[in-house]
């Protein structure tokens, strides 16, 4: 293949050239919008440190309580926490916040999804901005094989994120209980729909569809290879929705920690069984 | 009845330009009927290549208004009423005429990849697969070879990577032979360096512009970036491998 000159086939050279009529500049510009409100919000509500409890109800983003400090408004008390109260050895310069011990591993997650790079390569990397539209210019383009050899390693961040679910499952169970009463109220069902979301998205992981049953060339050879073939078919429904839930269970992560928050701060008020 | 404006690229691999024409549309035509009509008319000498008009042979793929799409199967009703309707050649191959590109480079790259390597036949002669084995590799052989999804990726149209990615038709060409359940060859190293999986950052245009609704990227692309990760990324298949020989 040769390249072309500039007038040969109408095109002209420069970044975002397209003679598409189309507004196919819509969905990256709501991808952008998207991605960069979640990323605002979220770090902000990882820096505050506080109102990310109430009652049994616990946010998604301090999610394993991992150390707190019980005097935070709006925290959690020292029987929540794995490990107990907060460490001395925290930098003062970091604030303490439980946030920040654990939304590393599903912002990995995240980042390394196969449907999230198409939607940042877009929005944000414009390689390219839209199909048939020019990319962003680089000089000597790599791909994902050298700086961004990393998102390969997207299973580990995978074995995290499925750690996760079971945590924040255990989360909307307690959230059914408080004070060993069991009882419903408005959070238990906004923290049970977040894990709900949370797992269509990550079981329907391209990576997951792999390692279930993808990798095999021979569904019908024998009974784990046909266990796995069931696996990998229902993998497979969810994985083709992944867009779908991504978007919903990123939305709904958020939803649930402004619903925690604000009940918290007593901005809304939580209907409930138990009455208060 | 109703004219319509159109606006095709005219010229050869040296240059050349837009020329304007109009014709008269009727119901049920698509953009090739106005191509035609358009070569009655007024432009005997228009180049376009097609052949089966019924959206199976890949031949008359173009850009029509900006989208890599097959003139026979693209409806002018599909196409806003008001606007002049831009034809022009697929962007990432060499321009012959007019709208006829040399897609020789993409029978190139095929020849690269090693073919089916089947495993021995069973006792009584025969090579037998299960539904469920092939039914995932079946998705890849509805590829017309339009090369629709080659042109609009950009690794190859913007990128200049024609050299060291073999774009979408052939990765998933690839799938289709690494999960064939009779195969034995092993291409997995030559997908990650000569025909460079990593290079591919999924964008998934290639699936949005796909006339056979192939999902390209996710059951094709995808599949067989993680086995390239199997192979070559993942530290803990490495130990197994090394020291359990699985």
């Amino acid at each position: 293949m040769t390249t072309q000159e500039i007038a040969v086939g109408g095109y002209s050279k420069g970044f975002s050239q397209t003679h598409r009529t189309d507004r196919w500049w819509i969905g990256p510009l709501l991808t952008f919008l998207g991605f960069s409100s979640f990323i605002v919000y979220s770090t902000w509500a990882a820096l505050q440190g506080n109102h990310y409890f109430y009652g049994s109800y616990l946010s998604p983003f301090y999610s394993p309580l991992l150390f707190v400090d019980p005097s935070v408004t709006g925290g959690a008390s020292l029987e929540h926490a794995w490990f107990g109260g907060w460490p001395s050895w925290w930098p003062s310069f970091v604030p303490a916040s439980p946030a920040f011990l654990v939304l590393a591993f599903p912002g990995a997650f995240r980042f390394t999804c196969y449907y999230y790079r198409k939607a940042y390569y877009r929005a944000f990397a414009f390689t390219p901005p839209g199909c048939a539209v020019t990319a962003l210019p680089q000089k000597n383009y790599k791909g994902e094989t050298f700086l961004l050899l990393f998102q390969n390693l997207h299973r580990y961040a995978l074995y995290f994120a499925l750690f996760f679910i079971i945590i924040l499952f255990s989360d909307a169970v307690q959230a059914f209980f408080r004070d060993g009463k069991l009882g419903i109220g408005v959070g238990s069902i906004v923290l049970l729909l977040n894990a709900t979301f949370l797992s269509c998205y990550t079981l329907g992981c391209h990576s997951f569809r792999h390692l279930v049953g993808g990798k095999l060339d021979c569904f019908s050879c024998d009974a784990t290879s046909s266990t796995r073939y069931g696996l990998w078919k229902r993998v497979t429904l969810l994985n083709e929705n992944h867009m779908l839930f991504a978007w919903i269970s990123l939305f709904w992560v958020g939803f649930s920690d402004v619903y925690v928050r604000l009940v918290s701060m007593g901005i809304w008020h939580d209907l409930s069984t138990w009455g208060n | 009845m109703a004219k319509r404006q159109f606006k095709i690229w005219r010229g050869n691999k040296n240059g050349g330009e837009f020329a304007n024409y109009q014709t008269e549309i009727e119901p049920g035509m698509v953009v090739l009927d106005a191509i035609h009509s358009i070569q009655a008319e007024s432009a005997g000498d228009l180049a376009v290549r097609w052949n089966c008009k019924a959206g199976k042979c890949g031949s008359c793929s173009m850009e029509i208004n900006g989208k890599p799409r097959l003139s026979c199967m693209t409806r002018m009703n599909s196409l806003p009423a008001n606007e002049t309707v831009t034809l022009q050649p697929l962007k990432t191959f060499p321009v012959i005429k007019d709208l006829v590109t040399d897609v020789s480079w993409n029978y190139r790259q095929k020849e690269k990849i090693q073919p089916l390597k089947p495993k021995p036949r069973d006792a009584d002669g025969n090579y037998r697969m299960m539904q469920e084995d092939v039914d995932r590799i079946q998705e890849f052989r509805k590829c017309i070879e339009c090369f629709l999804c080659q042109d609009v990726c950009h690794v190859l149209r913007d990128q200049d990577q024609a050299n060291n990615f073999v774009g979408p038709r052939f990765m998933i060409y690839l799938a289709s032979l690494e999960m064939h359940p009779l195969d034995t060859a092993d291409r997995i190293p030559t997908i990650r360096k000569e025909f460079g999986s990593g290079l591919c950052n999924i964008t998934r245009c290639c699936t949005e512009v796909c006339p056979e609704h192939i999902n390209i990227t996710d059951n094709g692309i995808i599949p067989l970036k993680e086995r390239v990760v199997d192979r070559f990324y993942d530290p803990v298949m490495w130990v197994k491998r090394k020291f359990f020989g699985v």
